[in-house]
């Protein structure tokens, strides 16, 4: 059985599936922010896989954007981080409650 | 032989402008010591215009550049006008209060100039990962900025919040992107609604999937119900110019993108998107005005009134045509103005550290501060879409852009809802004017670049109430080429 196209769809939305139920059910915020980064990167999968499938060249292009984005994501997100854990000595998000409707 | 591609860098001047006043921002930060604060912001200010003058000067030339890449029709130029002009007020806003709390630093204007800078370039995009930079270029200042009181707790707890919410709806707008190129083979506005409306079986669910993703990441942003749970946390922990700002730039740039989206690239399966704006504009409307009845806190309610402000802008996208998007671009400069005076009136009454936000706080204020009880009913008013103001002419022109494309149902569930708002803003008036005085020391100074703010939005509102002719010539002529 050769791979085709659908395995590296299924295989990429597997793993954003992963990275959406770990934002949504990790409580630490810098688990959230690795959970965030494997959706980014499922992303980088399909969009490869749809560039190799159909010879066209955007979607790599596109990847080497995204990894970029994540990076600058990634820098802002941990400075956060770095603040809060001062301020409150945790990055558990379940602290942040100071404010409710 | 290589073919050099279109490049056309004019298209970019008013970018380029506010780029470079921003790192002389930084330059002047980093190299000067001493009282900068105020030569920072007049900077901010000489360059916000000077881009002003610039985008005007390419009205009507139609341009594109970059491979088709960047269009800078009057469309897109109208919003970037409408993101100037907020840029503006918020420096205005912003003078008196960082320097009340005592967060002087100049960094600021440059985050709110590269969040300008990712609006523009997200209002002329033709092509989605242009479109994904530009909404990343506005989005990561603007986690920053929610921060940027960084020895608050509440503003750490928005910024975090904003931040994992922002990232996250990032995630599903790129997933969607994704999918749009592999169902389309293109990224190109023109190019996929030229694919789509080529081929004669009916919707490819992969496009449709691509959308509803695309949409989702949007709907964070521009904070439409369902994807609404961060804007009160955010909108009451971040500074309040701040606040401002995030209530008109990203809201006006995701409507931009999501009218060139539905009116050009998806505008062969309209048939099939409309249901679902439909749900989200009436979704949005209801749950922003029934929340915001029971809120205790002006900024809180404030957020809540954005909310649903956001789902009548949603009524226009639902129209779809001509007179909706002209609709939505005049509501969105009269939404500019009023929301910018409302806050420049909580910074105007706040004392440090704004501990104390609760709507009873402003008891009888009509008694001490007149004038300033007087603007801040005027942009209540204006909010709650009273004539003659901005506010009224706007959701008039939206609601019957509405019955005019047959939407009378969703005209109605406007309408009721307009009329829901009425009670919460009131409210303000009603306290301010009718209440005894409670808090006898609370100081209020005032300063001049806030009272500029505050004039400047208190004349706008009660112009484009009452002279709206003038505006509605604007906002026809910039939509021609689009249609």
């Amino acid at each position: 059985m050769s791979l085709g196209l659908a395995h590296f769809l299924v295989l990429s939305g597997v793993i954003f599936a992963i990275g959406v139920i770990g934002v949504i059910i990790r409580r630490n915020a810098i688990i959230i922010l690795m959970s965030i980064e494997l959706m980014l990167n499922a992303v980088n999968i399909a969009l490869v896989a749809f560039s190799v499938y159909m010879r066209n060249m955007d979607g790599q292009v596109f990847v080497f954007f995204i990894i970029t984005v994540a990076a600058a994501e990634a820098a802002v997100g941990l400075a956060l981080a770095v603040v809060i854990s001062r301020n409150r000595k945790s990055v558990d998000v379940d602290d942040f409650n100071l404010m409710k409707w | 032989m290589i073919q050099i591609p279109n490049i056309n860098i004019s298209i970019i001047y008013p970018e380029i402008i506010i780029f470079i006043t921003a790192v002389i921002i930084l330059l002047v930060e980093i190299f000067s010591n001493g009282k900068k604060w105020y030569a920072q912001s007049i900077i901010a200010l000489i360059g916000i215009i000077v881009s002003g003058y610039a985008v005007s000067n390419q009205w009507n030339s139609f341009a594109s550049g970059f491979s088709e890449v960047l269009v800078a029709d009057n469309f897109a130029l109208m919003f970037k006008l409408i993101f100037l002009l907020g840029a503006l007020l918020t420096v205005f806003l912003s003078i008196w209060y960082f320097r009340r709390e005592e967060i002087q630093q100049g960094e600021y204007f440059f985050l709110i100039l590269s969040s300008v800078i990712g609006m523009m370039i997200l209002s002329s995009a033709n092509e989605l990962i242009t479109a994904f930079l530009g909404l990343e270029v506005m989005s990561l200042p603007l986690y920053v900025l929610a921060g940027f009181d960084k020895k608050k707790l509440l503003s750490n707890e928005a910024a975090l919040k904003y931040f994992i919410m922002g990232a996250f709806a990032s995630g599903f707008l790129v997933y969607g992107i994704t999918f749009i190129y592999g169902a389309t083979g293109t990224t190109n506005f023109d190019k996929i609604s030229m694919v789509i409306s080529s081929r004669s079986f009916g919707i490819d669910p992969l496009l449709l999937l691509g959308f509803i993703l695309i949409l989702i990441g949007f709907s964070f942003k521009t904070a439409f119900v369902p994807f609404h749970s961060w804007v009160p946390d955010v909108y009451t922990g971040a500074p309040t110019p701040v606040t401002a700002f995030f209530s008109i730039g990203p809201k006006a740039a995701g409507f931009a993108i999501l009218f060139r989206l539905i009116i050009k690239a998806f505008a062969p399966i309209g048939g099939s998107i409309i249901p679902i704006l439909w749900i989200l504009a009436v979704l949005t409307m209801t749950v922003g005005n029934l929340i915001a009845l029971t809120q205790r806190n002006i900024k809180r309610m404030l957020a809540y009134s954005s909310i649903a402000h956001a789902g009548y802008l949603l009524i226009s996208l639902v129209v779809g045509n001509g007179r909706g998007a002209s609709a939505a671009l005049f509501y969105l400069i009269a939404y500019t103005v009023m929301t910018v005076g409302a806050f420049g009136i909580v910074i105007l009454l706040g004392e440090k550290g704004e501990k104390d936000l609760s709507i009873n706080g402003y008891s009888g204020l009509a008694y001490r501060y007149p004038a300033a009880a007087v603007v801040m009913s005027l942009f209540m008013f204006s909010l709650a879409g009273i004539p003659p103001t901005a506010g009224f002419i706007g959701k008039f022109y939206i609601f019957s852009s509405a019955i005019s494309k047959g939407f009378i149902w969703l005209a109605v569930i406007g309408i009721v809802n307009s009329v829901i708002s009425v009670y919460y803003y009131l409210r303000v008036v009603v306290v301010m004017f009718m209440k005894p005085e409670i808090q006898a020391g609370r100081v209020v100074c005032f300063p001049v670049s806030l009272m500029v703010a505050i004039i400047l939005a208190a004349i706008g509102v009660l112009q484009i109430g009452m002279f709206p002719q003038g505006w509605f010539e604007a906002v026809r002529y910039s939509l021609i080429g689009l249609f």
